[in-house]
């Protein structure tokens, strides 16, 4: 199979943080992408304490996340200005996930419920928490040091409910993130996909605002004058709900329509596009070569490996990345050939001009394998390092004596171990008869910049099986 | 798979019982058939299952040895099989047969119980081979499995923070996962490595355990991300 599994934890280089959010396919490790139109400040809701706010904003700026929080913290002491900038940012600033899209069969299979559904983690609590203690240390304290908590008590349980139903209201959003073709109704607005985390946030969050609005009442100290305020406002927001609460209601249900009319139009038009473009060619030709069984094999492997690619794992075979590259060697050999490649990849990296020698020799060895080899399988493995890369190239054939190989032969010497070391790097071919063929590659990255002048003008003694990539 | 067929069948006495889970009944008789043919004396198949609930009850009203599980399955994909037929037939070993190659989908599965992981293109001698080691206890590793497993164990461990050794593969347990993804066979790790086949198998399972129980940092955001935890 030519295809591996996306890195998982992108442990060569960068934050993984900003990788993990990366769509399917794209360039993964130490590759931060930045978006058309400049660096935008999001808030951080993978992993929120609060609102994601200190996260999102030390992200932007470059700075230790712990500098952020003290300030807000500090701002908060010193007259409470801390918690409105805070407020403002969580308002104002945009989250920083997007709709979540997985390669298309997989998203098909969570739709059908033949993928295990995500199951809510408990720690969602644990920000909830931190935000009741959070705010619950901020009254104490500025009891104690102020001593007039008549009127920061209603002004604070009041933020921490409010702060608690804007945390449902990310929550709610990530949800509908995760699930692009889900309806939009008012209940799954509010509550995502329910729980009892949701409810507890949302019954919280009213509730200290009530409160907060009847400890404000009793301020007067009749309870009387209390409740006749807290009725007022009450009533204030249920008639503000009748009015507003049909043009909400429509607006989500026309918003619903048009966005499952959207994604149905859209899946419809790329399955329809792909069908067309490979499978129905495939088919055709098969068709006519249908007394070729070779022929008809290799088409088939051939449709299977794109069409697997496109369902399942999204991962590309174009040459930005190294593994993208050696998939794409692999892809070319197979077609010519009609073997099968089984491309294996741990980390990757962006494919540059120091590493095309070291790709285009695992290609001649692949090349190689398939032709002589006979078996009809030839296992890649490449390993990126931080500081190099290792490709192998193994097949079960008969094997060779590599010391036998007459010099007129450029196959191996040229092509393999002479490209290598013209490149800073290394090649190992190790052939035992009758047990198969390996051939080690290694190349250090740290050489990219003296392998890169030369490549163009010295590879073109093996210019016939290379690629263009 | 790279298993010999029968290589580790520790005294097996008789044919393991599969019972055969995936929604696609036209793949469900071609590997009955290759089973019936490649398996013969080595595997009997006792029972078809089409969904979860088929699944779960076929599982507890035949109590197989091993349960081929499809990864995509209505009702809930196969850990859901894994995690529901568990206490109704607790010697039951999954080995989990998939098309996809997304690797949320071998992660999960492994994570929920799953003691291989191999792909429907397998021919039919070395899926025979396969079911043998699981249903010895042993772990079936695809190449592809191997590559992922050194993905998500690998980057530089920071010492201060790993204090269990759930949380890293040995060297040696890391040089074998590397050689299962050139290509080896388990007789061929071995040899390469002057250990014996019985010592190849104990780091499989070691590293399968790994995979299963380990609270590795990146391990568990990485599953956590896509809600698997």
């Amino acid at each position: 199979m030519s295809s591996t599994p996306p890195p998982l934890a992108t442990p060569l280089a960068g934050p993984v943080a900003t990788a993990a959010g990366a769509p399917p396919g794209a360039v993964g490790p130490g590759v931060d992408p930045v978006p058309l139109g400049g660096r935008k400040a999001t808030r951080d809701i993978r992993n929120p304490v609060v609102g994601g706010v200190a996260a999102g904003v030390a992200r932007h700026l470059g700075m230790p996340v712990l500098w952020l929080r003290a300030a807000f913290v500090l701002l908060t002491l010193l007259g409470g200005s801390g918690i409105a900038m805070y407020a403002a940012l969580w308002l104002l600033l945009p989250a920083d996930s997007h709709f979540e899209a997985a390669a298309p069969g997989i998203e098909s299979a969570t739709r059908g419920g033949r993928r295990p559904g995500r199951v809510r983690r408990l720690t969602d609590v644990g920000p909830a928490i931190a935000l009741g203690a959070l705010g619950l240390g901020a009254v104490l304290m500025l009891e104690a040091l102020l001593g007039r908590g008549v009127v920061f008590w209603p002004l604070l349980v009041g933020a921490v409910g409010i702060g608690l139903l804007w945390r449902q209201a990310d929550e709610a959003q990530r949800e509908r993130w995760r699930d692009g073709a889900g309806r939009i109704d008012p209940v799954r607005v509010v509550l995502g996909n329910g729980g009892w985390a949701s409810y507890a946030r949302l019954a919280g969050g009213l509730l200290l605002v009530v409160l907060a609005l009847v400890l404000y009442a009793l301020r007067g100290g009749s309870l009387s004058l209390a409740r006749d305020a807290v009725t007022a406002a009450l009533l204030a927001v249920a008639g503000l709900a009748l009015v507003v609460g049909p043009w909400v209601w429509r607006l989500a249900s026309d918003l619903t329509e048009e966005r499952t009319e959207r994604v149905r139009t859209q899946e419809r038009a790329d399955v329809a596009a792909h069908l067309h473009d490979s499978v129905l060619q495939t088919l055709a030709l098969i068709q006519r070569s249908a007394d070729d069984p070779t022929t008809v094999s290799r088409l088939a492997r051939g449709q299977e490996r794109d069409l697997r690619a496109w369902l399942y794992s999204g991962e590309s075979t174009d040459a930005s990345t190294v593994a993208g590259a050696l998939r794409a060697v692999a892809a070319r050999v197979e077609d010519e050939y009609a073997v099968t490649v089984e491309v294996v990849t741990v980390g990757d990296c962006p494919f540059d001009e120091g590493l095309r020698p070291l790709v285009q020799a695992a290609g001649e060895a692949v090349t190689n394998a398939a032709k002589h080899a006979g078996t009809g399988l030839v296992d890649v493995y490449a390993e990126v390092h931080e500081r190099a890369v290792e490709v192998f190239v193994r097949d079960r054939g008969p094997g060779f004596d590599p010391e036998a190989v007459p010099d007129d032969r450029y196959g191996v010497r040229a092509s393999i171990v002479g490209r290598m070391e013209r490149h800073g790097g290394r090649a190992e071919v190790r052939s035992v008869t009758g047990e198969g063929t390996e051939v080690r590659l290694h190349l250090d990255r740290t050489t990219i910049d003296t392998a890169a002048a030369d490549t163009a003008v010295s590879d073109t003694a093996a210019a016939d099986t290379e690629e263009d990539a | 798979m790279n298993g010999q067929p029968g290589s580790a069948r520790a005294g097996g006495g008789g044919a393991v019982g599969v019972v055969l889970v995936d929604d696609h009944a036209m793949f469900r008789r071609g590997v009955r058939a290759e089973l019936e043919t490649a398996g013969r004396g080595a595997v009997r198949v006792l029972a078809e299952a089409g969904d979860v609930d088929e699944a779960v009850a076929a599982v507890a009203a035949h109590r197989p040895g091993v349960v081929l599980l499809d990864v995509h399955l209505p009702g809930g994909g196969g850990a859901e099989v894994m995690r529901r037929a568990a206490s109704a037939s607790p010697d039951t070993r999954y080995l989990a047969l998939s098309v996809s190659d997304a690797a949320e989908d071998v992660i999960g599965t492994i994570r929920g119980g799953a003691r291989g992981y191999v792909t429907k293109t397998i021919t039919g001698p070395e899926l025979v081979s396969a079911i043998g080691r699981v249903a010895d206890g042993d772990a079936v590793f695809s190449p592809r499995l191997a590559g992922f497993v050194l993905d998500a164990f690998s980057g530089s461990i920071d010492v201060a923070a790993v204090d269990e050794d759930l949380d890293r593969l040995t060297e040696r347990e890391r040089e074998v996962m590397r050689l299962i993804a050139r290509g080896y066979a388990y007789k061929e790790v071995a040899k390469e490595l002057f250990i014996s086949v019985k010592t190849v198998e104990t780091h499989m399972s070691n590293v399968l355990r790994k995979l299963q129980l380990s609270s590795r940092h990146e391990l568990t955001r990485w599953a956590s991300d896509r809600r698997l935890l």
